[in-house]
């Protein structure tokens, strides 16, 4: 890396891949990994995550690990991006959640509502 | 005070290039035109997730998304929609999008009222990948800097933003580097001070966990301007997750040229190395800090001469905090002026904090120097669970100070903070709320500068440690009206003495406390009494009048010392009970008091 036009040119592409995946139905799941989030569990969250969508081979899916978003009192918390703009942030999520997530969410596009930080937070 | 009304104009990177600042700036002197009151807020918001649409309008009630907003339909919708609550339909926004997908995040008061330039990467870039910091305009700033800009407007830049140290003191981070910058030596440092010990800070780690790279790019950018070649991270061992992933962050970045030998062809070497400390606090003081780097024991030194003159190895060293560098990029990226206009006149920016105690969303947030108490305790924080009353806010950790609920509307900012006796520190927020016993919320803070003074001086030393043996009387219920006297005296006198920051900030929450709770002092030496009925020694717990009988506090009881029967009114039997409390949070109907003045009741 020599010049900032190659980093552009990187920046560019990284872009692409982070927000797209590559394809315009891309997902892409924000598993909260700091330190507030491993300690309420992100681990077996992160890892359903990743068994799930490497079961049900979805490759428009990226799961990701990502820092603290600060509502740390609601980790472990996921965000689902998708490449419709929309987001949606699930909190207080386990494994079974997780699994839940990605085949009702993810497979057939229908929110769970009763997941969601807007609706579980006091 | 609640707004009227919220306008949300997308500030994503996207919209900024469709001039959203501008946008606000019309909305808010046409609602000024029109005298529409000042209930009705503007805000720059996150990235809508639209870009192609933008630039996007928000307003609530109604969440009515506006699309494609120029300068020129700003008018009709501040005298249609604002003035007379009728939406102006060829501006909505149409498509097959989703909007109750989208809502979630927006919806959210938490994630609207903040302003993210610390942690605008922490919970959106993986901290693994560099490619997702590059994907954010990740080492931008520093290609921009080394490639086309000089030392001295490196530095100027940084003066010009106003920029200041978010490590406790506040000093002018642009006046740091210029003193760096006019040492001569043939050798200078830069040090990453992430040594976070306050009780209840931990936004250092979040930073360094979620977006390493902004502090590497940041001393990078640092050692240009000040003409070093080497850079340390101090870090605590106790966070293991953080150095880690700055581990990852430093090798990907040499990988590709970032950090190194000649970064972007300009002849600039700088690498950069991490440094564990045991987690000792005053190794957060910048001079036990380079001591314990250079092997010694962790313990501070005279200034003058500062670290700037002869600081590393002897050598001109420049030493910030995680916080403070994780600003620098963006205001590279976005212009010193951009920066500069956030914020208040003397203090530009934002702060993060650590909200922790007594309230709703404990975490992080982030917000524009100047907000209030009440906005960020009621509004982003969420309020105080379980209806009880707001009693203080601790800021800036054992050497800071309380803040009264007379100050909640204070726009918090470092001179404000100063001057209501307490400080902005790392930017730990601990709420308290009526059950807090302030006597011993300073007996708590004084507990751990008592462990944590290094012992090098005396006042610190002993002093500290007989200001707790008072207070440990006062507690216990042995304490007299000279206790106080003594005890504010043996205040200052450290304050005065003390050789470094530790000691000499270490009276803040006993001296804060004595000037807004004195009463609660006296209550316990006079009446000997705990009024929050935390000090078990001067505290009662009777039941009261409402009572439903529903045997629980007797059940839990560790001593059995409640009877009662079923649907009947309980007693304590006040010589079993040990004060421990249980009955008290297990209670479901909030029958059970600590108040002195229920005590005769029962």
């Amino acid at each position: 890396m020599k010049t900032l036009v190659e980093l552009k040119a990187l920046r560019e592409k990284s872009y692409k891949e982070m927000y797209l995946h590559g394809v315009t139905n891309g997902v892409r799941i924000q598993v909260g990994y700091g330190t507030c989030g491993i300690a309420a569990g992100a681990k077996p969250v992160y890892e359903a995550f990743l068994s799930e969508i490497n079961s049900l081979k979805l490759d428009n899916v990226e799961v990701t690990q990502v820092g603290c978003m600060g509502e740390c009192a609601f980790e472990p918390i996921v965000e689902v991006l998708e490449s419709n703009g929309s987001k949606t942030i699930y909190c207080l999520v386990t494994d079974r959640i997780a699994s839940e997530i990605v085949e009702e969410h993810i497979v057939k596009g229908n929110r769970i509502d009763k997941y969601l930080l807007s609706k579980i937070k006091r | 005070m609640l707004d009227r009304m919220h306008i949300l104009v997308c500030g994503g990177a996207e919209c900024k290039q469709s001039n959203s600042v501008a946008l606000r700036d019309k909305f808010n002197s046409e609602i000024k035109r029109l005298n529409l009151g000042d209930d009705i807020k503007t805000l720059l918001t996150g990235c809508f997730g639209l870009c192609a649409l933008g630039p996007h309008v928000l307003i609530y009630p109604g969440e009515t998304l506006y699309s494609g907003v120029k300068l020129d339909d700003i008018p009709e919708i501040v005298e249609q929609h604002i003035a007379n609550g009728k939406p102006v339909d060829r501006l909505l926004f149409k498509g097959e999008f989703d909007r109750k997908k989208f809502r979630n995040r927006s919806e959210l008061t938490f994630f609207a009222r903040q302003k993210r330039i610390a942690l605008r990467n922490c919970g959106v870039i993986n901290p693994l990948k560099i490619n997702e910091y590059i994907a954010r305009n990740g080492y931008e700033a520093l290609g921009k800097v080394v490639t086309t800009m000089t030392r001295e407007e490196t530095i100027n830049e940084v003066k010009k933003s106003g920029l200041r140290g978010r490590g406790g003191g506040g000093f002018p981070a642009g006046l740091k580097w210029e003193f760096a910058k006019n040492s001569i030596s043939d050798q200078k440092y830069v040090i990453c001070n992430a040594d976070e010990g306050d009780p209840g800070a931990f936004m250092d780690r979040a930073v360094l966990e979620g977006d390493p790279h902004s502090v590497l790019e940041a001393m990078a950018i640092c050692g240009y301007a000040i003409g070093a070649s080497i850079g340390y991270i101090y870090i605590r061992a106790e966070y293991p997750v953080a150095v880690k992933r700055l581990d990852i962050a430093i090798k990907q970045a040499e990988e590709l040229g970032l950090l190194g030998n000649n970064i972007f062809d300009s002849g600039f070497n700088f690498k950069i190395e991490i440094r564990l400390g045991a987690g000792a606090f005053v190794c957060g003081e910048e001079t036990a800090l380079i001591a314990s780097i250079e092997g010694e024991r962790g313990m501070p030194r005279k200034k003058p001469p500062f670290p700037a003159v002869r600081g590393l190895f002897g050598k001109p060293t420049n030493v910030n905090n995680v916080e403070t560098f994780a600003n620098v990029p963006v205001i590279f990226l976005k212009g010193a002026d951009w920066f500069k206009a956030i914020g208040t006149e003397k203090s530009s920016g934002t702060k993060v904090f650590a909200l922790g105690g007594k309230i709703a969303n404990t975490g992080l947030l982030e917000v524009p120097m100047g907000t209030t108490l009440r906005e960020v305790i009621y509004e982003i924080g969420g309020g105080i669970p379980n209806k009880r009353e707001f009693k203080a806010a601790q800021t800036g950790g054992p050497s800071g100070g309380c803040i009264t609920a007379d100050s909640l509307d204070t726009p918090i900012d470092f001179d404000n903070l100063i001057a209501l006796g307490s400080m902005m520190g790392s930017g730990g927020m601990i709420v308290m709320d009526e059950d807090n016993c302030m006597v011993d919320v300073a007996r708590f803070y004084l507990e751990f500068t008592v462990e944590e003074s290094c012992g090098k001086c005396t006042p610190c030393r002993e002093g500290t440690k007989r200001m707790l043996d008072i207070l440990n009387r006062i507690c216990e219920g042995e304490g007299t009206l000279e206790d106080l006297d003594m005890l504010e005296n043996l205040a200052y006198m450290i304050k005065d003495s003390s050789l470094c920051g530790l000691g000499q900030t270490a009276p803040n929450p006993v001296l804060s406390t004595l000037k807004h709770f004195r009463d609660e002092y006296e209550a316990h030496v006079i009446d000997k009494v705990c009024p929050a009925g935390v000090c078990s020694n001067l505290t009662n717990y009777v039941v009261l009048e409402n009572c439903i009988g529903c045997t629980k506090c007797s059940r839990n009881c560790p001593v059995g010392a409640i009877e009662g029967k079923v649907k009947e009114k309980h007693f304590i039997d006040l010589n079993a009970c040990i004060r421990c409390g249980v009955c008290k949070t297990v209670c479901p109907v909030n029958a059970i008091s600590t108040k002195p003045e229920h005590w005769e009741v029962a």
